[in-house]
């Protein structure tokens, strides 16, 4: 697009950060910014950061909102340690994001916001763009705020409109350096001011006098250019972790012939699912926003009881709540689908950060011997096949069926290749036969130890069912010693059985060598490219990352057993590894823990797995 | 609506029999909640409904053993929440029959959070509120109902927590349909359970139970054979508000307040007494009748509330029945490749 003879470099990936106050609507600029790469066929993933207030104290650092784009020419695998690019809007977004800038790298600042009052309140005692501070960065300073209303000012455009429209001038520049064009993204301002025709003309006029600013100011030399990516063919789109869980929940509602039911409270970060679904009306989605955790909980067990695909969606804190009926679910046997999606945690904690310490909740946070499926989604794609998955285990196996997902691949979003619905596995429900005189609710198939499902509205086959231990077979109430032995004993080795209908744990790299490196949900991408490139070193280690957890795949042990060392990395103080300790006891672990509300960084990764090498 | 009502052509005659289940029943002999049962299964099968197409739902206490007596599909809850077990299941398939049993204790003090948001969305099931005024199943501590002062287990010095009355409750909260029975006219009980099945929407039916253990003879003054003429207000529709033996005494509005009076004495006549209508939008008059209290007032007994309005699921459902119409998504696959997609060749 460029007139000028600029230099054109082209570049593998690029991670640039979005930061501005909370109302500077960087989100919506990263997201147009990460709309133009999926339309020039790049790879990408995104990591949006933002505080739990919604409209902070205004330019302070608590209030700065940040969104964080890696594109590449080859597949990426995390939303990027350090940004080659910051755009910061104002001084708190500098102050809160310096440290997440490369040295060298590229900072464009709107210098208009850099006053004294505003300097103050982001904590600078001096302007950082006139001492050394920036020394070691390609700052371009620009008065975006000026140019911005000076040339929004013959359109007549209202002041509020003008100073609204600042991001979009920062994006021009951006569109600039990564030579990109307006075509989609001014159709995306038609569609979303439709009614607004004076808003539309302001930002396209704006975006354009930041790409025409960069272009004439010239201090970069350099743009640059990041090719298509060699994807798989295919039909691909946009997708957050929260809309794929919706979409792969919605998909096995199709599949198995089920109605799909979801009660839920809002919570952050997992809302956006109550808010998805609630849109799907015409899949016959019932969805229930109901009082609080319990009753979404207990609606969902109703409607699993009912003959539905039953899910509650919540976080943390609401899935403490929940404990209590999901045993009611697991005596029950009913199918029933919870999705937490992790957060900062212990009580109200980090809401909109990521954390990974919920793990032993899921697995042992309730009352009595009360074992589920626990099974956790690694990326934002992914999550909507571990939906999919976790659907069609809770109703295969009669049982729930927790899905770890977390705030960083929830929010996060990346590129997913559209699957058909044909290509999904088949889910086969055990719906019993109406009026089977054999029919029994606790009678079990043989392999799974599954029971059937018998609804209300089936004929002949009437029963009673509840919290109290049920005797074997007919299901009445049992208070007898052996038959509580026995019934406990057969949940539990219903939910071990699944073991049986699992894959069995993949390796990235070889099958032996001298550091396994093991994970588990939200942290693959991280993990992934920190062994990825010290394979590419030449050093000798692999990768297993756990999506399965309980049960654990039945080759564990068999792929733990071929390296000298096992390092445990997770976002918590060692749950997975706890964990692991009990069900693989004859290993010994090292562990990399992180508990900072914020994904691993790659490179952090590569240093203690070097060291764990070194050590003797 | 997508499922296809029962008529009754389609139900063959049922009779209690059907209903009774093969379980031993394990409530105290004299117990209130016996009445309840056999009132129930006196009322399922004059409903219309297959068997199958019965639910009963409960949570914790004495009360909520209930569903293991009834033989149509039950289930038996956690303590407090069998409401929103009951809203899912009718969510699921409203089709169905539901009706919840649930205790003084379940329902106002852990549920009560789902008691008033289920009667505020207006689901159509049927509840049952055994009042005992007492917590029965874990031996006697008080509960959200236990008058004033009362000593129970957990009260050495008498209570002194202000209790509810479930029916103030129940209007507050928006409530279409509150109905008072006692435990001790298996008959009149039946009657208002139809009543309470034939409402569309949340029926609240109070039923005042002796819990001959823990609290025995704390209705007494309402039930005994020698007071209840005097002490119980039996309301119908369209009629006017007598009680007592010979219906001598009645109920009228005197300013603000409601106030029993004698007919003849005081110049009072026929004319002066309120005329009840369940059929009031307004709540005011049936909240003041809900709370009438002994000594000043007799209690009401009956149909106090019995209004029309939209069920949540209704709603849901003709949301339902729009957007399969409407939406540009026929499946899934559809919604998949919405939006924003692109192609790599
Ligand atoms: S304890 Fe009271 S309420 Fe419970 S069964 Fe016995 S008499 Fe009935």
């Amino acid at each position: 697009m460029s007139t000028k003879k600029e230099k054109v470099k082209d570049l593998d990936e690029v991670v640039v950060r979005f930061a501005g106050d909370s109302g500077d609507g960087m989100q919506l600029t990263g997201s147009l910014f990460s709309d133009i790469a999926a339309l020039a066929g790049n790879d990408f993933i995104t990591f949006p950061d933002y505080p739990s207030e919604i409209r902070a104290p205004h330019d302070t650092v608590s209030g700065v909102s940040g969104y964080q784009v890696h594109i590449g020419h080859k597949k990426v695998y995390t939303s990027g340690d350090l940004a080659d690019v910051l755009v910061a809007m104002n001084p708190a977004s500098l102050k809160a994001n310096l440290k997440w800038v490369k040295k060298r790298g590229t900072i464009i600042i709107d210098t208009d916001t850099f006053v004294d009052k505003a300097l103050e309140k982001a904590g600078y005692d001096e302007n950082p763009l006139l001492n050394d501070t920036l020394d070691e960065y390609n700052v371009i300073k620009s008065p975006i705020t000026t140019l911005t209303k000076q040339g929004l000012k013959n359109l007549g455009v209202a002041p509020k409109i003008a100073q609204k429209s600042r991001n979009m001038f920062a994006l021009g520049i951006m569109y600039f350096l990564f030579n990109r064009d307006f075509k989609a993204t001014d159709a995306f301002f038609e569609k979303k001011f439709k009614d607004k025709p004076d808003v539309i003309e302001a930002n396209k006029k704006v975006i354009r006098l930041g790409f025409n600013y960069a272009e004439s100011i010239g201090v970069m030399g350099t743009t640059y250019n990041i090719q298509a990516a060699k994807l798989i063919k295919g039909r691909y789109r946009n997708i957050t972790g929260n809309l794929a869980t919706s979409w792969g929940l919605l998909a096995a509602a199709e599949r198995s012939g089920r109605k799909i039911f979801l009660g839920s409270y809002p919570i952050t970060p997992a809302s956006d699912i109550l808010i998805e679904l609630e849109k799907h009306r015409q899949f016959d989605a019932r969805v229930f926003q109901a009082e609080d955790e319990i009753a979404g909980v207990c609606s969902a067990i109703g409607a699993s009881f009912a003959g539905a695909l039953a899910v509650t969606s919540t976080s943390g804190p609401g899935l403490s709540l929940k404990s209590e009926a999901i045993g009611l679910a697991v005596m029950t046997e009913l199918p029933i689908v919870i999705i937490d999606v992790q957060r900062g945690g212990p009580s109200t904690g980090l809401p909109t950060k990521t954390e990974q310490s919920d793990l032993l909740q899921a697995l042992f946070g309730r009352n009595g011997e009360c074992p589920t499926i626990v099974i956790a989604a690694s990326s934002s794609a992914d999550s909507f096949y571990f939906a999919y998955k976790a659907a069609k285990l809770a109703m295969e196996h009669m049982t729930p069926v927790i899905l770890l997902t977390d705030g960083y691949i929830a929010n996060g979003s990346e590129v997913f290749k559209i699957p058909k619905m044909s290509e999904l596995p088949e889910i086969n429900t055990p719906i019993a036969i109406p009026n089977d005189e054999n029919f029994a609710p606790y009678k079990r198939d043989e392999k799974k130890l599954s029971r059937q499902w018998a609804y209300p509205g089936m004929e002949g086959l009437r029963h009673r069912i509840g919290g109290l231990e049920k005797e074997d077979i007919n299901g009445n109430v049992s208070m007898d010693p052996d038959n509580h032995q026995l019934m406990t004993e057969y949940r539990q080795e219903k939910v071990a059985r699944v073991a049986n209908y699992i894959p069995d744990q993949e390796i990235y790299g070889d099958d032996t060598g001298d550091l396994l490196v093991v994970g588990w949900g939200g942290t693959y991408g991280a993990l992934y490219e920190a062994v990825k490139q010290m394979r590419e070193k030449g050093k000798k280690v692999s990768l297993a990352h756990f999506n399965y957890i309980n049960p654990l795949p039945k080759n564990t042990e068999e792929v733990f057993s071929g390296f000298k060392k096992i390092i445990v990395c997770e976002l918590n103080l060692g749950q997975f590894v706890h964990y692991l300790g009990m069900r693989q006891p004859k290993f010994q672990y090292y562990t990399f823990q992180k508990i900072k509300g914020l994904p691993f960084m790659v490179s952090e990764l590569i240093e203690k797995f070097n060291k764990t090498l070194e050590e003797k | 609506m997508t499922q296809n009502n029962n008529s009754n052509d389609t139900v063959s005659i049922l009779t209690k029999k059907d209903f009774v289940s093969d379980q031993m029943v394990k409530w105290c002999p004299g117990c209130g909640d016996h009445s309840i049962l056999a009132s129930l299964e006196n009322v399922l099968p004059k409903l219309g409904k297959k068997k199958e197409d019965i639910v009963v739902v409960s949570g914790i206490g004495c009360s909520s053993r209930f569903p293991y007596y009834v033989n149509t599909y039950g289930f038996h809850g956690i303590h407090g929440r069998a409401l929103p077990i009951a809203c899912g299941i009718k969510m699921a398939n409203p089709n169905l029959s539901v009706w919840v049993t649930t205790g003084d204790g379940d329902s106002l003090a852990i549920g009560g959070n789902h008691f008033i948001h289920t009667i505020r969305r207006n689901f159509d099931v049927n509840l049952i509120l055994f009042n005992n005024k007492i917590y029965g199943l874990t031996k006697g501590q008080y509960s959200p109902t236990t008058p004033l002062g009362q000593i129970t287990k957990t009260s050495p010095y008498g209570t002194i927590d202000e209790p509810f009355n479930p029916g103030e409750l129940v209007i507050g909260a928006k409530g279409t349909f509150f109905a008072r029975v006692t435990d001790k006219n298996p008959k009149y009980m039946s009657d208002i359970m139809y009543r309470a099945a034939q409402h569309k929407g949340t029926s609240i039916l109070e039923v005042l139970q002796n819990c001959v253990i823990f609290n025995n003879g704390a209705h007494n003054e309402i039930t005994d054979k020698d007071k209840r003429d005097d002490n119980q207000l039996i309301l119908e529709h369209g009629k006017p508000m007598l009680f007592g033996k010979n219906k001598e005494k009645g109920i009228r509005i005197n300013g603000t307040k409601l106030q029993a009076v004698t007919l003849g004495e005081n110049g009072i006549t026929i004319d002066d007494i309120l005329v009840h209508d369940e059929k009031e939008e307004d709540p005011s008059i049936h909240f003041m009748l809900a709370r009438m209290h002994l000594p000043e007032l007799p209690v009401a007994i009956g149909v106090i509330r019995d209004v029309d309005s939209h069920t949540y699921e209704d709603m849901l459902y003709d949301q339902i029945e729009e957007r399969k119409v409407s939406s540009p998504y026929k499946c899934v696959d559809d919604l998949l490749n919405s939006g924003d997609t692109w192609e790599i060749k």
